[in-house]
C-alpha cells in the first residue's frame, strides 16, 4: 500500500498541478487529434489557394474558356446558386411540413418509425439520387415542361424551349430538394419536439385547435432552428456533385431558363465531369473553382451555425 | 490505518468566487465525524476538498492547509491521484460502474490502477470488502452479475466495498443516505459504527437525527448570506452541539428555527 | 413563466363545446371528406387524360378545398383552418415519400437483372459488352473505406475526448465550431484538397487509393466527433467522480470507465459515419480514379471503387450501352443494399451493447 510519506514520482515539477506522464500523455494525444482537425481545415484551404495559383497569375488566354478564371468561375457559381436556391424554396415548406407531420400528427407509434425512414433518406448516396434522377424524374417531368411552356412562357422561367429529355434545371433542383429534405426536417423535428411541453399543453388546455397551438407555442419557438436546418441543406445542395453532374444538361451560359436543356453548369458537378479528362492549367482552374465553392459553403455554414448556435443560447429563457 | 486530519485557514475558490473560507478543524483517527447545515453552505465541497475530489470542476482551488499525518495534501509535488488513493469516497447517489460486474465493481480500483494480483488475492479482497460492507451474504452466489442490478441500498453498499478495497485511510461519505430507503439507510449506519475501527470517517448529512446517532464529532457549516463564502461555525462533540451548542446559529439551526 | 399571454384565442366566436359536442365531424370524418376530394379530383384527372402526376396535384387541391369548405359548413373556421392544416401537412408527407418509393422501385427493378455470381466475382478486365463485374470496385471501396476508418476514427475519437474531458477555453470553442463548419465541406473540395496535397509530393496527375482514404477521412472525422461527442457527454459525471475518488488517473479513468460505458453509442456513431462515406462518389473521381482491374494496393495506382465504377458504367457504358448501364444499376443497387446494411447495423449495435442498467 502506498503511503503519502513516500517519496512522489514527480519531485521535480515544480507546478501544483501534478500530473502523471500517462495523464500528460493522454491529455497531449487528444488535445493533438482536436488540432490536427483545426490543422486540416487551415491545410485544405491553403493547399486549394497554392494549387489554384498557376491559374489566377496565368494569362486569361490560357485559362479554360479564354478569359480568365474569374469568367470561367462566373456561371458555375450563378449555376450552383441556382440550383441551390431551387432546392431550398421547395424542400424547406416540404421539411418543415413533414417534421410537424412526425411530431405532431403522426400517430406515437408509428412517429418514430417514420422519422427512422425519413433518416434513411439522407443515407443513400448521391450517385444513386442522380441515376434515379435521369432516369425516373426527368422523364416524368418533360409533359409538365411542355406544359409550363405553354401555359406559363411568358415567366422567364419557363420560356423553353422545353427539354425532351427532362435534364433541366428544375430537375437538378428538384432532385437537390430530395437530397436536402432529410436534413431540412430533421433538425426542424428536433427543434419542434423540444417546444416546451407547458406552453404546448396550456394552449390545447384553453381549447385551441391543433393548429391554433403549433402556430402559438410551436412555430415561434422553432423558427431560428428551421432557418438553421433550410441553410444547413443549403450548403449541402451547393456542394452537391454526383447528382447534378449526372442529370444536368449542360451548356453553359447564364440564364434563368429552367425547363430547357441548355443549362450553366454547378461548380462541383463541372469538376466532376471536367477532372478526370485535364491536366497542366485545366486542373488549376478546376481547383481554382472549388475553392470558391469550398468559401461559399464555408461561409452559408458558418452563417448557418451562428443562427442554430444563437438559438441554443436562448432556449433556457422561456 | 486510520490517521488524523488537519485543517488550518482552508479557502476554497471556484474560480473567482470563495465558497467556503478559513476553516480550521481536527479531525480524530477512528471516530465518525458529521458535518450539517443548510444546503449551499460549502459543507460538501469542503468534503471533497479533502481529497481534492472538488478540483474536477475547473477553476477550483484552494488556499489555506490540509495535512493528514504530517503530509501536507496540497503540498507542490503530490499527485491528487495519490491523495485519492489514501482517502475513499461515497456519494449521493449509488454509482457503480454499469458496464462491470459486482465482482469487478469492487476490484476496480486495484484494476483500474493496472496493480497486478492473482485470482487468489483477488477473490479474498472481494470476499473481504464486501463482508466489510456487509453485503457478502446477499451477493456471494451472483457476484458476475451486473452491480446496476442491486437496490439502491445495496448499490450503496457495493460502493462502500468498492471503496474500502483499495485499503483507504479516511472513508469520506458525502449524503450517503440521502437517496435512501429508511432501512437501507439503517444498514448504512450500522456499516459506519463498525468501519470506524478501520477508518477515519467524515460524513456530510442532512439528516440530524443520523449525525446525531452515527457521529462523536459534529460540524455546523453555515452562511451569512446568498452569494457569501461558508463558514464553519462550530466544531463540537456531537452530544454539546445537540444538548447545548456554543453558537445561537447552531442551536437555531438544530431546533428548527433557522431563517 | 406567462402561459397565459399568447394562448389567448383571437377568434371571436366560442370555444370548441366541451365533451359530447354534436357540432362536428365524426370520427375519421375529416379523411372521408379528403377521400371524396381525392374522387373527384380522379374524374377531374379522366376528364383530361389520365396521368399519376396530373392526379396528384388534382388530389391534393381538391381534397384540401373540399375538406376546408365542409369543414368550414359544418364545424367554422377555426376547426375548418386545423383541418386544412393537417390535410396540407399530411399531404406534404405522402409528396415526400413518393421519392424514396419510387427510388427504391427503380433501383431495384433495374438492378435485380445483374445480382448473380458474375458481378461479386468478375472485374472488368477485357470485358467489352456482357458479362464482367464489380468485384474490383467492391475491394477497392472496402479497403479504401477501411483506411479511411482507420485514420478518422482515432483521430475523431481523441478529438471528441479532448472536447468532453479535456477542453476549455477558447480551443474548444473554435474545435466545436469548426467541426460543425467541417461536417458542411462539400465532398468535391475534400478530394480536391488531397488531389492538392498529394500532388505536391508525387507531381500532378497522381491516383492512388490511399488519396481517396484520405479524402474520404477528412468528410469522416468530423460526423466521428460530433456523434461521439454526443455519446459521451451521456455518461453521467458520477462515474468519472466513482473513479476519481478511488485514486484512478484521469485517462485510465477515460480509457477504463467512460469509453467502455459508452462502447455501444461510439460503435453507433462509428457505423454511421461509415455508412455515411462509403457512397461517396465525387472525392474518388477525383483522387482515385477508375480502373478494369482489380488493385489491392492502396499506395500504387487507381483503384477502382463502386460508386466511381458505377457513374462510369452509367455515363460511360460502352457499345452496346445496355450491359454497361445494366452493371450500373446493379451498383447502385449493391450500394444502397450496403448503406442499409450499415444502418441495420448500427441500430443493433445501440441495442445490444447498452450496457445493462435496468434491475
Amino acid at each position: 500500500m502506498t503511503s503519502l510519506d513516500t517519496p512522489p514520482r514527480k519531485a521535480d515539477k515544480p507546478t501544483r498541478t501534478v500530473r502523471s506522464a500517462g495523464d500528460r500523455t493522454f491529455a497531449g494525444l487528444s488535445t493533438g487529434a482536436g488540432i490536427l482537425i483545426l490543422v486540416v481545415l487551415a491545410g485544405v484551404a491553403a493547399f486549394l489557394i497554392s494549387e489554384s495559383l498557376d491559374s489566377i497569375t496565368a494569362p486569361a488566354a490560357d485559362v479554360p474558356g479564354g478569359e480568365g478564371v474569374w469568367s470561367y468561375v462566373g456561371p458555375l457559381v450563378f449555376g450552383t446558386l441556382l440550383a441551390a436556391v431551387i432546392a431550398l424554396v421547395v424542400a424547406t415548406p416540404l421539411g418543415v411540413a413533414i417534421a410537424l407531420f412526425i411530431t405532431y400528427y403522426a400517430p406515437k407509434r408509428v412517429a418514430a418509425t417514420l422519422g427512422y425512414v425519413v433518416d434513411l433518406l439522407a443515407a443513400i448516396p448521391s450517385v444513386v439520387y442522380g441515376f434515379w434522377g435521369l432516369a425516373a424524374l426527368a422523364p416524368s417531368l418533360v409533359p409538365f415542361f411542355a406544359w409550363a411552356e405553354r401555359n406559363l412562357g411568358f415567366l422567364p422561367f419557363f420560356a423553353g424551349p422545353a427539354s425532351v429529355t427532362g435534364r433541366t434545371m428544375l430537375t437538378a433542383g428538384l432532385v437537390l430538394a430530395i437530397m436536402i429534405l432529410p436534413i431540412i426536417s430533421a433538425i426542424s423535428r428536433e427543434v419542434f419536439s423540444q417546444a416546451p411541453a407547458l406552453h404546448r399543453e396550456a394552449a390545447l388546455a384553453l381549447g385551441a385547435t391543433r393548429w391554433e397551438m403549433i402556430k402559438m407555442a410551436v412555430l415561434p419557438y422553432g423558427k431560428s432552428g428551421v432557418i438553421g436546418g433550410a441553410m444547413l441543406g443549403l450548403g449541402r445542395a451547393l456542394g452537391e456533385t454526383l447528382a447534378v453532374a449526372i442529370v444536368l444538361s449542360v451548356s453553359g451560359g447564364i440564364t434563368f431558363n429552367l425547363i430547357s436543356s441548355s443549362n450553366p453548369s454547378t461548380i462541383a458537378a463541372n469538376i466532376a465531369l471536367q477532372f478526370p479528362e485535364s491536366s497542366g492549367l485545366a486542373v488549376s482552374t478546376l481547383i481554382f473553382t472549388g475553392l470558391v465553392l469550398f468559401v461559399i459553403t464555408l461561409a452559408v455554414n458558418m452563417l448557418a451555425r451562428y443562427v442554430v448556435n444563437r438559438r441554443a443560447d436562448f432556449s433556457g429563457a422561456n | 490505518m486510520a490517521k488524523r486530519i488537519d485543517v488550518s485557514d482552508l479557502d476554497i475558490f471556484y474560480g473567482n468566487f470563495k465558497a467556503v473560507e478559513g476553516v480550521n478543524v481536527s479531525i480524530e483517527p477512528r471516530s465518525v465525524t458529521a458535518l450539517i447545515g443548510p444546503s449551499g453552505c460549502g459543507k460538501s465541497t469542503f468534503l471533497r476538498s479533502l481529497n481534492r475530489m472538488h478540483e474536477v470542476i475547473p477553476g477550483a482551488r484552494v488556499e489555506g492547509k490540509v495535512v493528514i499525518d504530517g503530509q501536507d495534501l496540497y503540498g507542490s509535488d503530490v499527485d491528487p491521484v495519490d491523495v485519492r488513493r489514501q482517502i475513499g469516497m461515497v456519494f449521493q447517489r449509488p454509482n457503480p460502474f454499469p458496464t462491470m460486474s459486482i465482482y469487478d465493481n469492487v476490484v476496480a480500483g486495484v484494476r483500474l490502477n493496472s496493480k497486478k494480483m492473482n485470482k487468489s488475492d483477488l477473490d479474498d479482497l472481494v470476499e473481504s470488502s464486501l463482508k466489510g460492507a456487509n453485503l457478502w451474504n446477499e451477493v456471494k452466489d451472483r457476484l458476475d452479475r451486473p452491480g446496476s442490478g442491486l437496490s439502491g441500498g445495496q448499490q450503496q453498499r457495493l460502493c462502500i466495498a468498492r471503496a474500502i478495497a483499495v485499503q483507504p485511510e479516511v472513508l469520506l461519505m458525502d449524503e450517503p443516505c440521502s437517496a435512501l430507503d429508511p432501512i437501507s439507510t439503517l444498514a448504512i449506519e450500522d456499516l459506519m459504527t463498525e468501519l470506524k475501527d478501520r477508518f477515519t470517517i467524515v460524513i456530510v448529512t442532512h439528516n440530524m437525527q443520523q449525525a446525531a446517532r452515527v457521529s462523536e464529532q459534529t460540524g455546523f457549516f453555515n452562511l451569512n448570506g446568498v452569494g457569501q463564502p461558508g463558514r464553519l461555525i462550530e466544531f463540537n462533540p456531537t452530544e454539546k452541539i445537540f444538548s447545548n451548542p456554543d453558537q445561537k446559529a447552531t442551536e437555531d439551526y438544530i431546533s428548527g428555527r433557522f431563517g | 413563466m406567462s402561459t397565459t399571454t399568447p394562448t389567448r384565442p383571437e377568434a371571436p366566436e366560442p370555444l370548441a363545446p366541451a365533451v359530447g359536442h354534436r357540432r362536428g365531424l365524426p370520427r375519421f370524418g375529416g379523411t372521408a371528406v379528403f377521400a371524396a376530394g381525392l374522387v373527384l379530383a380522379a374524374l377531374a384527372t379522366l376528364a383530361s387524360g389520365w396521368s399519376w402526376g396530373l392526379f396528384a396535384v388534382y388530389g391534393i387541391v381538391l381534397g384540401c378545398l373540399v375538406t376546408y369548405v365542409v369543414s368550414r359548413a359544418v364545424e367554422g373556421r377555426r376547426k375548418a383552418t386545423d383541418r386544412l392544416v393537417t390535410a396540407l401537412v399530411s399531404s406534404a408527407f405522402a409528396i415526400a415519400m413518393v421519392p424514396l418509393v419510387s427510388l427504391v422501385y427503380t433501383v431495384v427493378s433495374n438492378g435485380i437483372g445483374r445480382l448473380d455470381g458474375t458481378f461479386f466475382s468478375n472485374s472488368m478486365v477485357g470485358v467489352v459488352g456482357e458479362g464482367g463485374g464489380a468485384y474490383h470496385a467492391i475491394m477497392g471501396t472496402l479497403i479504401i473505406t477501411a483506411l479511411a476508418t482507420l485514420i478518422s476514427v482515432p483521430v475523431g475519437l481523441l478529438a471528441a475526448i479532448y472536447l468532453v474531458e479535456y477542453g476549455r477555453g477558447r480551443l474548444k470553442k473554435a474545435l466545436t465550431f469548426f467541426v460543425d463548419v467541417m461536417t458542411g465541406i462539400p465532398s468535391i473540395v475534400a478530394g480536391l484538397f488531397a488531389y492538392a496535397l498529394f500532388a505536391i509530393f508525387f507531381g500532378p496527375g497522381i491516383r492512388f487509393g490511399l488519396g481517396g482514404a484520405v479524402a474520404l477521412s477528412v468528410l469522416m472525422i468530423p460526423v466521428v466527433v460530433r456523434s461521439s461527442e454526443e455519446v459521451l457527454k451521456l455518461v453521467p459525471n458520477e462515474l468519472r467522480e466513482a473513479s476519481y475518488a478511488l485514486g484512478v488517473s484521469k485517462w485510465r479513468t477515460i480509457l477504463k470507465v467512460v469509453v467502455p460505458t459508452a462502447i455501444a453509442g461510439l460503435g453507433t456513431s462509428v457505423t454511421l459515419a461509415i455508412a455515411r462515406v462509403i457512397g461517396e462518389t465525387a472525392p474518388l473521381l477525383v483522387i482515385v480514379g477508375i480502373t478494369a482491374a482489380t488493385n489491392f494496393d492502396p499506395f500504387d495506382g487507381r483503384m477502382a471503387t463502386l460508386p466511381v465504377y458505377a457513374y462510369y458504367q452509367l455515363t460511360q457504358p460502352g457499345v452496346p450501352p445496355e450491359f454497361g448501364i445494366g452493371r450500373a444499376w446493379t451498383a447502385a443497387l449493391v450500394l444502397i443494399i450496403i448503406v442499409m446494411a450499415l444502418n441495420v447495423v448500427a441500430r443493433l449495435i445501440s441495442r445490444f451493447f447498452a450496457p445493462k442498467t435496468g434491475r
